[in-house]
C-alpha cells in the first residue's frame, strides 16, 4: 500500500485528492530539505515522512544533512537555546567555526542546492547556506521551529544577516515570529499518525509497558511526558497530583523524560523532582532512552489524562500526540497549547497546580467527559495537525511563491 | 509528459476590472482551495492600538479576521463571528465592543474597504464612551495576519443542480467555504456561487434559492454548513421531489 493509501485511510480520501489537486502544478519541481540530523528530534521525524509522502506526489524531493563536529553542534545548541530566549554568549571563536563549517557544508550541498526549484533550510544550523550559494536558481525558505518571539539579542543580531535574503520564512505560530524583510508564513506542526511515536498499539503492547514500570493498569492513571525542564513544571506537576489524591487517592502519577546526564539543569531539576515525589510508589519518574518512541506511546494510550503543565512552551507537540490518542489534555495557558486545548472541550487550560488539581478531579469525577473530551481531542487533531494539513500548506506556500506570491491566485 | 497548469490572478469584484462569472453558464465548476496565514508583525494590546492598525493593515487582513475563523479549528457554535469582536471580550473583556463588533455584518458593506470603516466607526464610538480603553491593556495581544489563497479546480463539473444533492456531502470543507463563503468577496452582489448559479435557471429554483439564502454563514462551522447546504438541496431541488 502507497503512503498517500495509508493516509487516506486515517484522513479520507477528500483530504489526499486536495494534495494531489495541490501538486499539479508543483509536479516535477525539484524539492531539496537541508536540516542537521536524519535521526533524533521534530524536524528528522516530520521529514522521515514528509519527503516520501512529497515523492509520492511526483515532486522530485530529495533530503540532505549537514555534518558538523562537535563544537559546531554546541554552538548550534547555544543558538537554539538562545533563539528560545536564554541568554546565551556564544564566544566569537564558535561563532568563526560555525560560519567555516557551513561553508564546508555548502561545498559538498551545491550540486543539489544551486538548480533546486525548492530550498527549505530547517532551523539555523544551515542558515547560511543561502548565502553560500550565490548562483542559485530556486525558491529559498528559511523553516524555524523554534519559539523565536523572545530571542537573546545578540545572537539574533549575528543570525540575521544570514536569514534577511531568503524569499519566505515558516514560523510555528503568528507569536513566534520576529520582523524579517521578507513574508512570514504561519504553518502549525504537525504529528505523524503512522509513526512508532502515534501508531496504535495493540492493547497487550500497554499492558506489557505498564507491567513493566509496576503501574496498575485498574487505577486511574494521570501522565506528563516532557524532558526534566523547569518550563515543563514537573514540580507542580507532582503538588497536583498529591492535592487531587485528597479526593482520589487511587491516582497514580507518571512523569516520563529524557536522561539528564547531559543537562546540568536537567539534573538538577530531576532532583528537586524526586524530592518533591519523597518515594511516593504511586509517583514513577522514568528516564527514557530517545528512541523510546513506542513506551512513550503506550504510556498516553494507557493514561487517563495526559498533563503539559508548561508555564512555558513552543507548539507543545506531546499535547498533539495525546490528543491524537483520544486523551484530554491539562496544559498550561501558554504557547501553542493555547491553539489545542479548548476548555470543557479537549481538556483544561491551567495556571496554578492548583488549577490543574481542581481539572483532574472534574474529570475523574466524569468519566463520561474524559471519554468525550477525548474523541473531541483526536478528531480536532485528525483535522488540524496531522502531516496532511503540515504538507498543504507546504504545498500552497510553494504554489504561491511559484507565481508572485500573490494574495489570491487560482489555477486553472 | 508533465501537465501544464495555467495561473491568473483574480479580479475582486472591488476592483474596477470587469467581473468575470468563475462558474460557466451551463455548468458549475467545483473548485477548492487552501488559504495560508502570513504574520504582519503588528499586534494590539488596547483598543486604541487596534483602531491605529486597522486604519492602515492590508485589506486582505481584514478579510482573514471577518472570514478565517470559519477555516479554524472550532467546537460547537462560535461565539463571535471576527477576530475582533473575539479579542474584545476575550483579550480586551469589553462585552459591549464585543457584541456591537459581532453584529457588524460584512454582507452589508460593498468591500471590505466599507468594512474597514465600519469596525474603525464602532471602535471610535466606544473609545469615546470609555476613556479608560484608551490605556487599558489586553490580557493577550491581537495579532494581526493576512493570509493567501490558491484556488484550484477539481475538474469535477456539474450540469444540472439536482446532481449537487449527492455531490456536497462529499465536497471538502474548503471547497464550501470557497462557493460559499469566499464567493460574496468575489460576486457583484454578496451571493454565494450556488445562488448565482441557480439564477441561470429562472424561477424554477427560486424556492431553493430562498433557502439557500437563509443560511447564516457566520456561526456554524463549514461542516455544519454543508449539511445545511446537502439538506436544502435534497428538501427543494424541483427534480429530487417525488
Amino acid at each position: 500500500m502507497s503512503i498517500l493509501e495509508q493516509y487516506a485511510q486515517i484522513v479520507g480520501d477528500d483530504v489526499i485528492d486536495q494534495l494531489q489537486q495541490l501538486a499539479k502544478p508543483l509536479r516535477g519541481k525539484s524539492v531539496v530539505h537541508v536540516n542537521s540530523t536524519k535521526l533524533g528530534g521534530g524536524v528528522a521525524e516530520i521529514l522521515t515522512k514528509l519527503v516520501p509522502l512529497m515523492q509520492e506526489l511526483e515532486l522530485n524531493t530529495d533530503w540532505q544533512v549537514i555534518t558538523g563536529d562537535e563544537p559546531f553542534f554546541q554552538c548550534t545548541k547555544g543558538m537554539h537555546n538562545a533563539l528560545q530566549g536564554n541568554q546565551v554568549s556564544l564566544p566569537h571563536g564558535l561563532l568563526e567555526h560555525y560560519e567555516a563549517i557551513n561553508r564546508e557544508n555548502a561545498e559538498r550541498l551545491r550540486s543539489h542546492l544551486v538548480d533546486a526549484d525548492f530550498v527549505f533550510i530547517h532551523d539555523p544550523q544551515p542558515a547560511p547556506q543561502l548565502s553560500l550559494c550565490p548562483d542559485r536558481q530556486g525558491h529559498w525558505i528559511w523553516r524555524c521551529h523554534i519559539d523565536a518571539s523572545h530571542p537573546y539579542r545578540p545572537v539574533w543580531k549575528f543570525l540575521r544577516p544570514f536569514i534577511e535574503p531568503y524569499e519566505a520564512s515558516i514560523f510555528s505560530l503568528p507569536a513566534f515570529a520576529q520582523a524579517l524583510p521578507h513574508p512570514e508564513y504561519i504553518i502549525s506542526p504537525s504529528i505523524d499518525p503512522l509513526s512508532d511515536k502515534n501508531i496504535d498499539l495493540p492493547p497487550e503492547e500497554v499492558r506489557e509497558v505498564l507491567r513493566q514500570f509496576q503501574i496498575d493498569p485498574d487505577r486511574p492513571l494521570v501522565v506528563q511526558v516532557s524532558r526534566y525542564d523547569r518550563f515543563k513544571d514537573p514540580v507542580g506537576v507532582i503538588r497536583a497530583y498529591k492535592m487531587a489524591t485528597k479526593f482520589h487517592p487511587d491516582l497514580q502519577l507518571v512523569l516520563a523524560g529524557g536522561s539528564a546526564d547531559d543537562d546540568p539543569e536537567g539534573v538538577l531539576v530531576l532532583q528537586e523532582v524526586k524530592a518533591e515525589a519523597n518515594h511516593d510508589p504511586d509517583i514513577h519518574i522514568l528516564m527514557l532512552p530517545p528512541d523510546a518512541n513506542r513506551t512513550i506511546n503506550a504510556l498516553q494510550r494507557a493514561a487517563d489524562i495526559v498533563m503539559q503543565k508548561s508555564t512555558r512552551e513552543g507548539f507543545g507537540l506531546t499535547v498533539t500526540e495525546a490528543m491524537w490518542k483520544g486523551k484530554p489534555v491539562i496544559g498550561g495557558d501558554t504557547g501553542g497549547i493555547r491553539l489545542q486545548v479548548v476548555n470543557y472541550h479537549t481538556g483544561f487550560l491551567v495556571n496554578t497546580p492548583e488549577g490543574a488539581a481542581l481539572r483532574i478531579r472534574y474529570l475523574l469525577n466524569q468519566p463520561d467527559k474524559i471519554t468525550e473530551f477525548g474523541h473531541k481531542a483526536q478528531e480536532f487533531v485528525r483535522e488540524n495537525f496531522l502531516l496532511t494539513r503540515h504538507l498543504r500548506e507546504y504545498m500552497t506556500l510553494m504554489v504561491s511563491l511559484l507565481h508572485g506570491g500573490g494574495d489570491r491566485l487560482e489555477l486553472t | 509528459m508533465l501537465e501544464t497548469t495555467t495561473v491568473k490572478v483574480l479580479p475582486m469584484a472591488t476592483d474596477n476590472a470587469p467581473f468575470c462569472p468563475p462558474v460557466a453558464a451551463d455548468a458549475f465548476a467545483i473548485k477548492d482551495c487552501a488559504l495560508l496565514a502570513i504574520a504582519t508583525g503588528k499586534k494590539a494590546t488596547t483598543l486604541k492600538e487596534l483602531q491605529a492598525h486597522l486604519s492602515s493593515i492590508d485589506i486582505d487582513s481584514i478579510y482573514l479576521h471577518v472570514w478565517g475563523s470559519l477555516l479554524e479549528p472550532q467546537f460547537e457554535v462560535r461565539e463571535y463571528n471576527n477576530h475582533f469582536a473575539s479579542w474584545a471580550r476575550r483579550g480586551l473583556h469589553d462585552d459591549t465592543l464585543a457584541e456591537r463588533l459581532a453584529m457588524v455584518d460584512p454582507n452589508e458593506y460593498a468591500d471590505l474597504e466599507e468594512l474597514r470603516q465600519e469596525f474603525l466607526e464602532v471602535m471610535a464610538e466606544r473609545l469615546e464612551e470609555r476613556e479608560y480603553l484608551h490605556w487599558a491593556q489586553a490580557t493577550e495581544p491581537f495579532e494581526f495576519i493576512r493570509s493567501t489563497i490558491v484556488v484550484f479546480d477539481t475538474a469535477k463539473r456539474v450540469e444540472q443542480p439536482e446532481e449537487l444533492i449527492t455531490l456536497i456531502p462529499h465536497l471538502s470543507t474548503s471547497s464550501i467555504f470557497y462557493h460559499f463563503i469566499d464567493a460574496r468577496r468575489r460576486l457583484p452582489v454578496s451571493q454565494d456561487d450556488f445562488r448565482f448559479w441557480l439564477t441561470c435557471w429562472g424561477d424554477r429554483y427560486a424556492e431553493l434559492n430562498h433557502h439557500l439564502a437563509a443560511i447564516d454563514p457566520y456561526f456554524n462551522g463549514l461542516t455544519t454548513i454543508r449539511h445545511q447546504l446537502a439538506t436544502a438541496f435534497k428538501q427543494y431541488c424541483p427534480g429530487n421531489q417525488p
